[in-house]
């Protein structure tokens, strides 16, 4: 025992001063804070660049109906020629020229932006609905019905989904699909890629000491069983150290660059992103008369995603996240260094990784479908068959699983990765004392019934 | 003599081969054993037996006349043919592991180690990379490692492979020393010249069966080919007319002036009748019993079988 425990110290400390591991540290953060920062910060520089727009407006009946926004202002330019303007709008300081026609009731092709840029979405959204409404309304005013402002003020409505999940037991429990999907995918993915590069890590480890030829040394002291369960578990040390580097900078990243980029808010940084995407979401919701309700429709919905950001309960997610990158790991790991074992050096490692490259991969696109779908039964079989339930399952737990459902995944993965372990050990303890041969299935076959 | 190691009737068998056939060894406490046998005769599997590397399919192993259990590894040290060291680790701190593997304290290990390197010269290796050592400087700390942990029996498998002849006499002594200090040794090797410089006992093993096993100067003796050397002044001739058919002349040769000589004697004559022969017509200087080479017995032995 006391000889495993100096060969996951060994593992564990020559991996962990490794410049590539130190690089990844830094690196890992960086990409996944800027990930959440990125698109927020570029919503807000979208905003806040001020965009004038010259409106020549043939049919005179819209001045001053587009209603200004704090970075979109819009200037009436009566008796202007298009053509003139069209010329000299960026001299003048305009974004771009809104021309309407004076067919514009009756033929909605009839109004154009000219620009050198490509308006966003958010603008060409304001300026139609804008003048949606306003057409709407002067047509409705024809039929001259009393009262008619208090009318559409009364039959206007807005319709927001709340989905509420009921729980198992009775509770109910405000849900959002897009931030349970986006946790789903992105544990589901992690452990894909863990797996991987440390499965392969594993693998190189076992080859380069086979290759140095210090394991005949080594199996003089400990017994080969020892020494590959000694990798697999410093190895394994190594992926969760670097999780939780990854997990606790990227939080202490996204915290600085929010105080420090978005100071007046002071919120959390998962919390920041998601209200950043609703602002600046938020114009091309809005109905010009309605602003003050919209606005703190706004805010219902805000608070909606930071509720269930809470209900998504990380705790439970982290936990499980580890323990199905433990078990997936585990389970593939012992087969990453039988094959490691098997062979003399990395390039004849191709033709015994495609068994486990397969059901990885697979288990990556049923992830896709599983967020998307959660309780369907093909989520359902990946997620307990053991070779992808580590990657299937994380993808359908932000969704709520019952429990039963995740205790048959769980117990089945461990069953199968000690039969992997005891499986692989036989094919290991043959194979590192094996120098020269190419090594095929069949003789590995013959090494399980023979050892 | 009391045996610190002895293999009775090991069989091991791998997929297609019979690597081992019933053999036996005994090994005498505080010998030198040598262990040869041809490429593939079953050495390294041997080897890998007595440090229950691998199992034998049959037999029984006794270590210091118990039964051969797990613990006794921390009382085994090898150094195998195929030896190694990871590349990317530092010397001091791979020593200070491998030596922990086979059971020091941390403590312990240190203070043997900085008194080897210091021994050898090569503390200032301590904080280099394996990568920047030379294959020879590799070997010496391999060979440290093997003996840290002060064992009973010694494992070398082909050791002089990699040295060059300084540091392979620097070794040949650290191996007699060890011995005289109560270290019983297995010698694994192809190499004739050290087997006759250093061991006491042998067997020879070839396809997984024992040629020949015992004290070396009783296998010489076995193989003793009543052939004699003469050195003499006078005629070759003179030499040749004199000898009748109950001997043969093997060769004659020259170095300056002195004239030499290989004869057989046949038919049970003795090495006294041979002199009296030879006196009256040649001055001779020596007379010596031509006692086969290792490399001779072990070339007739495996090719005879």
């Amino acid at each position: 025992m006391n000889k495993i425990g100096l060969i996951i110290k060994r593992e564990y400390t020559t991996r962990v001063r490794k410049r590539s591991f130190i690089i990844m540290s830094i690196l890992g953060p960086i990409l996944f804070a800027s990930l959440m920062v990125v698109p927020a910060l570029i919503a807000m520089s979208e905003d806040q660049e001020v965009k004038r727009i010259a409106v020549v407006d043939s049919s005179h009946l819209f001045m001053d109906v587009i209603p200004e926004s704090e970075y979109l202002k819009f200037d009436y330019l009566e008796n202007a020629r298009l053509n003139d303007i069209k010329r000299t709008y960026s001299t003048g300081g305009y974004y771009g020229v809104l021309y309407i026609s004076h067919i514009v009731a009756f033929e909605p092709n009839s109004v154009v932006f000219y620009s050198d840029k490509q308006p966003n979405l958010a603008t060409k959204m304001h300026i139609s609905r804008a003048m949606e409404n306003y057409i709407r309304d002067q047509k409705l005013k024809t039929y001259e019905i009393e009262n008619l402002d208090n009318i559409l003020k009364s039959v206007k409505t807005r319709i927001n989904i709340r989905t509420i999940k009921i729980t198992e037991t009775g509770r109910e429990k405000e849900s959002h699909t897009g931030v349970a999907m986006a946790v789903g995918y992105i544990g589901g993915f992690l452990i894909y890629m863990f797996i991987f590069f440390f499965g392969a890590q594993l693998m190189r480890g076992v080859i380069e000491e086979k290759v140095n030829r210090i394991v005949e040394v080594i199996v003089s002291s400990v017994k080969p069983f020892q020494l590959m369960m000694g990798k697999i578990i410093g190895i394994a040390m190594v992926g969760l150290t670097q999780f939780m580097i990854w997990v606790v900078t990227t939080f202490l990243l996204v915290t600085l660059a929010s105080t420090l980029i978005f100071p007046e808010m002071n919120m959390s940084p998962t919390e920041q992103v998601i209200s950043q995407d609703i602002m600046s979401s938020g114009p091309v919701e809005e109905y010009p008369e309605a602003e003050p309700e919209a606005k703190s429709e706004d805010m219902d919905e805000i608070m909606g995603f930071l509720s269930s950001l809470k209900d998504i309960n990380f705790a439970l997610t982290l936990g499980s996240f580890i323990f199905y990158f433990l078990g997936g790991y585990l389970l593939y790991g012992a087969l990453f260094a039988s094959i490691g074992a098997a062979v003399d050096n990395e390039t004849d490692t191709q033709q015994f990784m495609l068994p486990l490259t397969i059901p990885l991969i697979l288990a990556l696109l049923v992830l896709v479908n599983s967020i998307n779908n959660p309780d369907s039964s093909i989520s359902f079989w990946f997620s307990i068959i053991p070779f992808t339930s580590p990657i299937v399952m994380m993808g359908r737990l932000p969704f709520g699983v019952p429990n039963w459902e995740v205790g048959l995944s769980m117990a089945l993965l461990v069953i199968t990765f000690i039969g992997m372990t005891w499986l692989a050990a036989k094919i290991y303890r043959t194979g590192i004392l094996m120098y020269g041969k190419k090594t095929s299935y069949k003789e590995i076959a013959k090494w399980i019934r023979h050892s | 003599m009391k045996e610190i190691f002895k293999a009775d009737k090991v069989v091991k068998k791998f997929i297609n081969t019979v690597a081992l056939d019933q053999v036996s060894v005994s090994i005498p406490k505080g010998s030198i054993y040598g262990l040869l046998g041809p490429n593939g005769a079953g050495k390294t599997t041997l080897i890998r037996i007595i440090n229950q590397i691998t199992a034998p399919d049959e037999g029984t192993l006794n270590f210091n006349g118990e039964k051969l259990r797990p613990e006794h590894i921390s009382r085994i040290g090898y150094l195998p043919e195929e030896r190694g060291l990871y590349k990317k680790m530092k010397v001091g701190e791979q020593a200070l592991y491998l030596a922990q593997l086979k059971g020091l304290s941390k403590k312990e290990a240190m203070s043997r180690l900085k008194k080897w390197f210091g021994k050898f010269e090569i503390l200032d290796w301590w904080n280099k990379k394996v990568e920047e050592l030379s294959k020879g400087m590799q070997q010496k700390v391999q060979f440290i490692v093997t003996i840290l942990h002060e064992p009973e029996l010694l494992i070398f498998d082909e050791p002089f492979s990699g040295f060059d002849p300084i540091n392979a006499d620097m070794l040949k002594k650290e191996i007699l020393t060890l011995r005289e200090e109560g270290a019983t040794i297995i010698f694994s090797t192809h190499n004739m010249g050290s087997v006759e410089e250093l061991c006491d006992h042998i067997t020879l093993i070839d396809k997984g069966r024992t040629l020949i096993e015992g004290d070396i100067n009783e296998i010489r003796d076995r193989y003793r080919s009543d052939t004699y050397e003469i050195g003499f002044q006078g005629e070759a001739e003179k030499l040749r007319q004199s000898l009748n058919n109950h001997y043969k002349l093997l060769e004659t040769s020259h170095e300056g002036d002195l004239q030499k000589a290989r004869i057989k004697l046949l038919h049970h004559t003795t090495d006294n009748e041979l002199l009296s022969l030879l006196i009256p017509s040649v001055h001779i200087i020596s007379f010596n019993e031509v006692y086969p080479s290792m490399n001779d017995i072990f070339i007739k032995v495996v090719k005879d079988n």
